[in-house]
C-alpha cells in the first residue's frame, strides 16, 4: 500500500498577501513530564515572515514539528487555507506543500546534494535520468541564489551549504510554506544576512510563507514581519515586528527584564596559566589548521579569540584538551609541559572543555544526573569503594538543576530529550562545578537565549574570582568584547591581531577576521 | 581451466549468499542467520526437488523458505527492535537444529533431481550469479530504489524525515536477502553436490557474512571476494587429498586457509573503521545493526 502524494494545493493562485494560510488552534502536547505546547493559537499568513521566538525549552521545536507532522498534537486542530487537515508524517506535510528545515540537519553525508534532494520523491525514477534533476535543481538555486554544487557529497559541505541543500530540497518539492528551525545559528554573522534577505525575498515574492523560529532578537526584527512569543509551551504575546523593540521581546520572552548587563569583577590577572608556543596542527582533513599559534592565558583572565567558524579555532580548542595532536610546539599549563598527557590527565590537572557540538558533551541516554558527573563519577563523594554512591549523584543533580536553570522534567530524565540550549546549560553546570584552573569554551553561548546567555556569560565572568583562565571561542563579536579582558584574532590557522579588549574597535576586528593585517 | 570452473562454482555459492547480506545491511540490518537460512534452503530445496521431480521447484520452494525464515529476523529487529545480532544467532542455530532433525528422513533418499548443465558441468545458476553482479550494482547505485536503501542504512532518521517509510525499506532488503541465502543452499543441495547432509552448508554462511563487510557494500568487490574465497576453498581440497611435509601443514591446514576470509575482514573493518575520511567516501550503512525508532 503506497499512497501517491502530489501536491494539488498551490495556495500562490488567487492569493493575496495578508491571506490567512495556516493555521494552528489550541495545539497541546505533552511529553511525560512536560507540557511543550500549552493551547497555541498560531498562524501563518502569505507574503509574511512569521517568528516564532522563545528562550531554550519554550515549544518552538516541538510545535514546527507538529506542523510537519513528526509529532501528533494531543489536542488541538491545524487549518490550511481555511480547510482542517491532518498531518501524520512528513510525507503528509509534503504532500501539502509544507517543508521544514530542521535544527538538525537530515542529510545524508555520503549521498550527492542532488541525491538528498530528490531522496523520498517518486521522480526520477531510474536516477540514469539525474541530468534532468540536476538541471532543476541549478535553475531553483540561481533563481534563489543558492549556490551550491548539486553532485557534491553532503560530507563535503560546510555548515552553510548544507542549509541551502535544505531550503533547496524543499523548494524542489514545491513547498509553499517553509518552516525553518533556529536557522542562522550555525551560520557565520554573513551567511545570516544573506539568509535573512533571501526569506524576505521569498515571503513576498513567492508568497512561501515561512515561520521562523528563533532566539534571537536582532534577527527576529530584521528578518520578519509578525512575531510570536512562546515561554514555556503558552503564547505570551503575538505582535508586528514593526511596534516592538528586542528590549521588550526580551521582557516577553524570559517574563523579567533582561539587564544586557554584566558583572564584570575588578581583578587583575595573576602569573600565566597557559603558554602555547609555536603550535602546529592539523585538521580532520589533513590541511595544516594551526599554523604557528603563540599565546598566554593568566589566571582571571578571559582570552576571547575571534573569528569566522573554521579558521583553526576549534582544532586550538582540542589541541589544549588533548583530543588532538600536535605537529610541533609546546603547552604548557602551570610551567608544565603537557604537550604528550592524556586528556584524562589534563581534566585531573584542572582543564576544562565544553565543546561546541553539544550533543559531544553529553551521553544521549543517560540521564540529567548521570551527565552532569560525567567527568567525576570516579571522585569523592560520588565513588563509593564499588562503585557510585547515587544519592550523592541526586544530592549533586538537585543542587545543579536550579541553580543553573536547567529545564528538565526530573532529574532522571534521558539528557536526549532536553532541549538544545538546555543540553548547554547541563554541560556548563557540569564544567564549572569542577572548578577548573584553565577553562576552555568554544561557542559557550551558542543556541542559548539571551536570559541563558547572560547568565552563563556571568558564571564565566565570577569564574575569575576563583584564578581561573578562560580561553573563550566565539563567533559574536559583541560577546568577545564584552566578556574578555583580551581578545585574538584568528585567520587560517594564524593570531591576525590581538588586543586588550577595552581598547578593541570592532571594526579592526572585522578587518582582522577577514584577514587584513592593519 | 578444469580448476577455474569448479573455482567458480564455489564462487557461485558465496555471490548469493553475499549478495542478500549486502543488500540487507546496505538498509541497516545484519544479518547472522544467513548461515541458518542457507541450510533450510538446502534442504527445502532438495526435498522440494526431489518430492516434486523438478529442480526448479526445488530452487524456488528454498527461496520461499529463506525469505521466510527471514522475515521472522525482520520481525524480531525492524518490528520490536530487538538485537540483530542475538535474533541472527538463534535463526542460524534454529536453522541447523531444524534441519538435522527434518533432515532425517532425507538421508537415504538418493540424489535429488539437479539443476541441467549447459556446457560441461556448468549450470545456469552460474550465470546468474555473475548477472546478479552488475544488476545489485545498478539497483544499489541507479535506481531510486538503490539510493533510499542507501539512505536508510545510512541515516534512517534523514531518510524518514524525507517521507521514506524505514521499516518497509529494510523489510524488503531483509526478505531478498534471506530469498538469496535460501538460493545459496538450494544451489549446494541441487546444483553443488547434490545431495542432502546434516550441516552441509559446513559454515558458507558464515564466509558470506565475512565477506559482505570485505567487500564493503560493493558489487564489485562481492565478486572479487567470492573467486578468491572460492578459489581458497577449491584449493584446501585439493590440499587434503595430497601428501604435505608436516612442517608446510601448518601453512596449508585447512582451517588455516578457511580463516583467510575472517582475517582479511578483521584487516578491512579495522582500516575502513579506523578511518572516517575513508568510511565517509565508501558510504557504508552507517546505522548497522541499530534498530530505527521515530524520537517522539
Ligand atoms: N521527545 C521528547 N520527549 C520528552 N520531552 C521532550 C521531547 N522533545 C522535547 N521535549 C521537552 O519539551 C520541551 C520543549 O522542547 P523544544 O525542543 O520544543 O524547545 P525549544 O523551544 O525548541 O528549545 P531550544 O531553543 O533549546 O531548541 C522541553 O522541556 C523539552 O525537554
Ligand atoms: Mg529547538
Amino acid at each position: 500500500m503506497r499512497e501517491e502524494k502530489t501536491i494539488d494545493i498551490d495556495f500562490r493562485q488567487g492569493c493575496k498577501p495578508g491571506d490567512m494560510v495556516l493555521e494552528l488552534r489550541n495545539i497541546t502536547k505533552r511529553f511525560p513530564g512536560v507540557l511543550a505546547n500549552d493551547h497555541i493559537n498560531f498562524d501563518v499568513k502569505a507574503g509574511e515572515v512569521h517568528a516564532l521566538l522563545g528562550e531554550n525549552g519554550a515549544g518552538k521545536t516541538t510545535l514546527m514539528n507538529i506542523i510537519y507532522g513528526l509529532y501528533q498534537p494531543d489536542e488541538g486542530e491545524i487549518y490550511l487555507r481555511g480547510k482542517k487537515v491532518v498531518i501524520r508524517s512528513p510525507l503528509d506535510a509534503i504532500a501539502l506543500g509544507i517543508g521544514m528545515v530542521h535544527q538538525r540537519f537530515k542529510l545524508v553525508p555520503s549521498l550527492t546534494v542532488a541525491e538528498n534532494i530528490i531522496l523520498g520523491l517518486r521522480e526520477g525514477g531510474i536516477i540514469g535520468r539525474m541530468k534532468r534533476v540536476v538541471e532543476r535543481i541549478e535553475k531553483l538555486s540561481e533563481k534563489y541564489s543558492l549556490q551550491v554544487d548539486p553532485s557534491a557529497r553532503i560530507w563535503q559541505l560546510s555548515a552553510g551549504e548544507k542549509q541551502r541543500v535544505e531550503i533547496l530540497k524543499m523548494l524542489y518539492r514545491n513547498a509553499q510554506i517553509l518552516v525553518l528551525d533556529e536557522p542562522t545559528s550555525i551560520l557565520t554573522p554573513a551567511e545570516a544576512e544573506q539568509l535573512s534577505l533571501l526569506l524576505r525575498r521569498m515571503a513576498t515574492q513567492e508568497m512561501a510563507v515561512v515561520p521562523f523560529i528563533t532566539h534571537k532578537l536582532p534577527e527576529v526584527i530584521a528578518t520578519s514581519n509578525r512575531v510570536t512569543v512562546l515561554r514555556r509551551g503558552r503564547v505570551v504575546e503575538e505582535i508586528r515586528t514593526d511596534q516592538t523593540n528586542p528590549r521588550d521581546l526580551a521582557r516577553k520572552m524570559v517574563g523579567k527584564s533582561v539587564l544586557f548587563q554584566l558583572k564584570k569583577p575588578e581583578i587583575a590577572p595573576g602569573d600565566p596559566v597557559l603558554e602555547i608556543k609555536n603550535l602546529r596542527a592539523l585538521n580532520d582533513k589533513g590541511i595544516m589548521a594551526l599554523k604557528g599559534i603563540s599565546l598566554t592565558i593568566r589566571e582571571s583572565e578571559i582570552l576571547g579569540i575571534a573569528g569566522v567558524a573554521g579558521n583553526g579555532q576549534s582544532e586550538l580548542a582540542e589541541v589544549i584538551a588533548g583530543l588532538r595532536g600536535v605537529l610541533s610546539g609546546e603547552i604548557i599549563f602551570s610551567g608544565e609541559d603537557i604537550t604528550g598527557l592524556s586528556t584524562r590527565r589534563r581534566i585531573e590537572k584542572g582543564i576544562g572543555h565544553i565543546p561546541e557540538e553539544y550533543m559531544i558533551g553529553v551521553v544521549p541516554d543517560f540521564s540529567v544526573a548521570d551527565n552532569l558527573v560525567l567527568d567525576k563519577y570516579f571522585e569523592k563523594p560520588f565513588s563509593r569503594r564499588w562503585g557510585l554512591d547515587h544519592k550523592a549523584v541526586e544530592r549533586f543533580a538537585e543542587e545543579m538543576i536550579p541553580r543553573y536553570n536547567i529545564r528538565t522534567p526530573s532529574k532522571e530524565t534521558p539528557a536526549i530529550h532536553l532541549s538544545g540550549g538546555n543540553l548547554q546549560k547541563l554541560i556548563l553546570a557540569r564544567e564549572i562545578s569542577h572548578h577548573p584552573r584553565l577553562l576552555i569554551t568554544n561557542l559557550p553561548t551558542h543556541g542559548l537565549d539571551v536570559g541563558a546567555a547572560e547568565f552563563i556569560q556571568n558564571q564565566l565572568l565570577a569564574l575569575k574570582l576563583e584564578k581561573c583562565a578562560i580561553l573563550l571561542i566565539s563567533e559574536d563579536l559583541d560577546e568577545i568584547m564584552s566578556v574578555s579582558d583580551r581578545i585574538a584574532v584568528f585567520y587560517e590557522g594564524r593570531i591576525t591581531g590581538m588586543v586588550p579588549a577595552a581598547e578593541a574597535v570592532k571594526d579592526n576586528l572585522g578587518a582582522w577576521m577577514a584577514g587584513v593585517k592593519l | 581451466m578444469d580448476t577455474i570452473i569448479l573455482i567458480m562454482q564455489a564462487a557461485t555459492l558465496f555471490i548469493f549468499g553475499t549478495m542478500g547480506e549486502v543488500l540487507s545491511q546496505r538498509s541497516g540490518v545484519l544479518n547472522l542467520g544467513l548461515e541458518g537460512m542457507m541450510v533450510v534452503g538446502s534442504l527445502t530445496g532438495f526435498a522440494a526437488a526431489t518430492l516434486s521431480g523438478s529442480p526448479w521447484i526445488g530452487l524456488a520452494a528454498a527461496m520461499i523458505a529463506g525469505g521466510l525464515m527471514s522475515l521472522i529476523h525482520g520481525f524480531i529487529v525492524i518490528t520490536l527492535r530487538q538485537s540483530q545480532v542475538v535474533s541472527g544467532m538463534a535463526l542460524t542455530i534454529f536453522g541447523l537444529g531444524l534441519t538435522a532433525y527434518v533432515g532425517k528422513h532425507f538421508l537415504m533418499v538418493g540424489a535429488p533431481p539437479r539443476v541441467p548443465t549447459i556446457v560441461s558441468g556448468i549450470t545456469p545458476l552460474l550465470f546468474l550469479g555473475l548477472a546478479l553482479v552488475p544488476l545489485t550494482w545498478f539497483v544499489i547505485y541507479r535506481t531510486r530504489f538503490g539510493l533510499i536503501v542507501r539512505a536508510v542504512g545510512e541515516d534512517p532518521e534523514a531518510a524518514d524525515t524525507a517521507g521514506i517509510n524505514v521499516a518497509r525499506v529494510r523489510y524488503i532488503c531483509v526478505f531478498i536477502g534471506g530469498m538469496m541465502a535460501g538460493l545459496a543452499g538450494a544451489y549446494l543441495s541441487l546444483a553443488y553436490s547434490p545431495m542432502w547432509r546434516e550441516g552441509m552448508t559446513a559454515g558458507r554462511g558464515w564466509i558470506c557474512i565475512a565477506l559482505a563487510f570485505f567487500s564493503m557494500w560493493r558489487p564489485a568487490m562481492v565478486l572479487i571476494g567470492a573467486e578468491l574465497f572460492g578459489g581458497l576453498w577449491i584449493l584446501q581440497f585439493k590440499l587434503q587429498g595430497m601428501d604435505i611435509p608436516v612442517i608446510s601443514s601448518i601453512f596449508t591446514s585447512p582451517y588455516l586457509l578457511m580463516m583467510i576470509p575472517y582475517l582479511a575482514t578483521v584487516l578491512i573493518v579495522t582500516l575502513v573503521m579506523s578511518n572516517e575520511k575513508l568510511r565517509k567516501r565508501i558510504g557504508g550503512p552507517a546505522a548497522l545493526g541499530v534498530p530505527y525508532e521515530r524520537s517522539s
